[in-house]
């Protein structure tokens, strides 16, 4: 009951980062087409008719009513990969900013609790991992890993998911590649919060480090930690596009939104001009990344606490 | 001032020397060998290509000698484009990428400061809710969206510009735009917040109570300060630029070298990997170490002495 109380005072006080952010029309939208586009792309492939995403003979038709998207060069309808590529992209969006989330939150947590010179040898590790360019990195983890994963999923009787481990090795790559922003950010909030007078109330009356850490700091963090994370979303859909783009991520007949515009880049020269191919796909990624970067925006706002007036 | 620079270029050698040994190795642990084809080469060619490409023998004694070639300023052979080294390679497609992104590096921070300081300028009016809606749009659209979006619209249907190619000055406009936009839009964004920020400050009251014009206020007086976070995400930025960027070069036909950054890798040619790395990795540092010191000259409350 308290709780409950406690929970609509939150809802309505107007200082309370929820109410901020519903006064936000930017932020409203964009979870209204967040949700669509969720929704989308759970549900929609499965609601068109049978058949549509496979190959026909019917290539490059323009938009048509059977067609609302046109088709590919393969004749598959466009709308269906559209929709199967918002799958996979919000998949490997979400999926690799939490990886990225906790091994950030994780590593940026120990470095600032511990300090000293540990603190400093996995701070410098960090620069060091910032001088690579981050492409070639993702790269090599992605053809180190891809056929160890691949191999162990067939030696282990996994192999209703061979076919699914290139997205799986994404997601771990992408993570892998995202936490030093978000380690950065945490040490620097540990940093600051663990010389405040309640973390040594806490020690004083002898809570363990561990308790410290996740009872005590780790709240503390959340919010600033969740606002880095809103924004990770779109980025590591971004770099998933990226990774597609190049040919070494998403494989047909999977599909995602970078892997369609690809397509779409290929085709596109001056005698045929395949407008559909470029601009379906590009009209749902970038609506999509608008919406997440603006909510992302309206949280920061709300949320971050040297914004707060 | 000189005991800082000579420690941040002893600096510079550790950490290229520690990216120089992660490259190294990590190339070894990829799965498949440079010379890995549909059918296995007979041993004794194999063995022939690998002393030719000095990758024989104890992976220690390699990394030892690979180093001492790199004190000598030798980033030995490709093993892809065979018989011509990753020295040539680079002198012939850096200097196009580092034209198209010096291009793209003045245009990304001129217009972004420009407009970022506009919008906050006029903030709360169209300007800057324009201004920033268009800037989120420049960051949210991958370059392999806007890149043939302007072939399709300036190439295409309205037949101003070439559709790509090297040479002459129209074939850079639209790769030039291509790789500045998401940087102008990020430091448009960059430059707003911390104007926004600095002219709350009181030195700004004063200068308004002197009755400068609005416009020394904010461009004499307000920017030197405000564009201090900008200045110090110049550094990765220019590295980043001048290096190339593979979607553009493909969409566009250039020949630069972002292609190398992702070829090397799927070729597992690691010489010319390294050679890229290290050529990044030094800009890097660089272009950081400049940084810091216009930081210096930008605002003297920071001392560089420590």
């Amino acid at each position: 009951m308290a709780s409950w109380i406690a929970a609509s005072r939150c809802m309505t006080d107007p200082r309370s980062p929820w109410v901020k952010l519903r006064r936000n029309p930017a932020a409203i939208v964009s979870t209204l087409i967040l949700v669509v586009v969720a929704l989308a792309a759970i549900f929609g492939p499965s609601l068109l008719p049978a058949g549509a995403g496979e190959v026909t003979r019917d290539s490059f038709l323009p938009p048509s009513d059977q067609h609302p998207f046109g088709t590919d060069l393969n004749g598959r309808d466009l709308l269906y990969r559209v929709l199967l590529g918002a799958r996979i992209s919000m998949l490997v969006g979400i999926a690799g900013a939490l990886v990225s989330f906790v091994v950030g939150i994780i590593y940026g947590m120990v470095a600032g609790y511990v300090g000293g010179q540990a603190d400093s040898v996995m701070m410098r590790l960090v620069d060091v991992l910032y001088a690579i360019p981050r492409l070639i990195f993702l790269l090599i983890l992605i053809s180190a890993l891809d056929p160890l994963l691949r191999r162990s999923m067939e030696t282990h009787g996994l192999q209703v998911l061979v076919g699914y481990s290139k997205i799986i090795i994404l997601i771990l790559c992408l993570g892998l590649t995202e936490w030093l922003t978000m380690a950065r950010i945490v040490r620097g909030q540990i940093l600051s919060l663990k010389s405040q007078q309640f973390v040594l109330a806490a020690r004083s009356i002898g809570q363990s480090h561990f308790n410290i850490i996740f009872q005590h700091l780790f709240p503390n963090l959340l919010g600033v930690a969740l606002v880095y994370l809103t924004l990770t979303v779109p980025a590591v859909i971004l770099d998933e596009s990226f990774i597609s783009f190049l040919g070494v991520g998403v494989q047909a007949p999977l599909a995602s939104w970078g892997l369609l515009l690809s397509d779409a880049a290929q085709v596109i020269n001056p005698l045929k001009g395949y407008w559909w191919l470029l601009v379906f796909p590009a009209i749902a990624m970038s609506l999509t990344l608008l919406a997440l970067n603006f909510l992302g925006d309206g949280l920061r706002d709300a949320l971050d606490p040297r914004q707060r007036r | 001032m000189l005991r800082f620079v000579a420690k941040r270029v002893l600096g510079l050698i550790v950490i290229l020397f520690c990216v120089i040994t992660i490259t190294f190795f990590l190339v070894r642990l990829m799965p498949g060998g440079p010379f890995d084809r549909e059918r296995k080469l007979p041993g004794h060619i194999e063995k022939q290509l690998l002393a030719k490409y000095k990758l024989d023998g104890p992976l220690s004694e390699q990394y030892i000698n690979y180093l001492g070639d790199l004190l000598h300023g030798d980033l030995r052979l490709s093993t892809k484009y065979r018989s011509r080294s990753v020295n040539e390679i680079l002198a012939d497609s850096l200097p196009v990428s580092g034209l198209l992104g010096g291009i793209a590096f003045c245009a990304a921070t001129l217009g972004g400061v420009f407009l970022g300081s506009l919008a906050a300028a006029k903030q709360h009016t169209w300007i800057d809710r324009n201004a920033m809606l268009a800037a989120l749009f420049a960051i949210s659209l991958p370059p392999f969206v806007i890149g043939p979006l302007l072939v399709l619209i300036f190439a295409i249907y309205i037949p101003l510009l070439p559709v790509g190619g090297w040479g002459n000055l129209q074939s850079l406009i639209l790769p030039s735009i291509t790789l500045a936009a998401p940087y102008t839009a990020y430091i448009a964004r960059l430059t707003r917040a911390s104007m926004l920020e600095v002219l709350t400050q009181d030195y700004i009251r004063t200068a308004r109570a002197k009755g400068l014009s609005e416009n020394a206020v904010i461009y004499k007086h307000a920017l030197r300060v405000a564009i201090l976070p900008v200045v110090s995400f110049l550094g990765p930025l220019a590295a980043n630029l001048l290096t190339g960027s593979i979607v553009v070069e493909s969409i566009f036909s250039i020949p630069g070298a972002g292609g190398f950054f992702v070829n090397s890798v799927l070729n597992r040619d690691g010489f010319l990997l390294a050679g890229v790395v290290i050529v990044y990795c030094t800009l890097l540092v660089f272009f950081n170490l400049v940084v810091d010191v216009l930081y210096g000259f930008l605002d003297r409350r920071i001392t560089l002495y420590d």
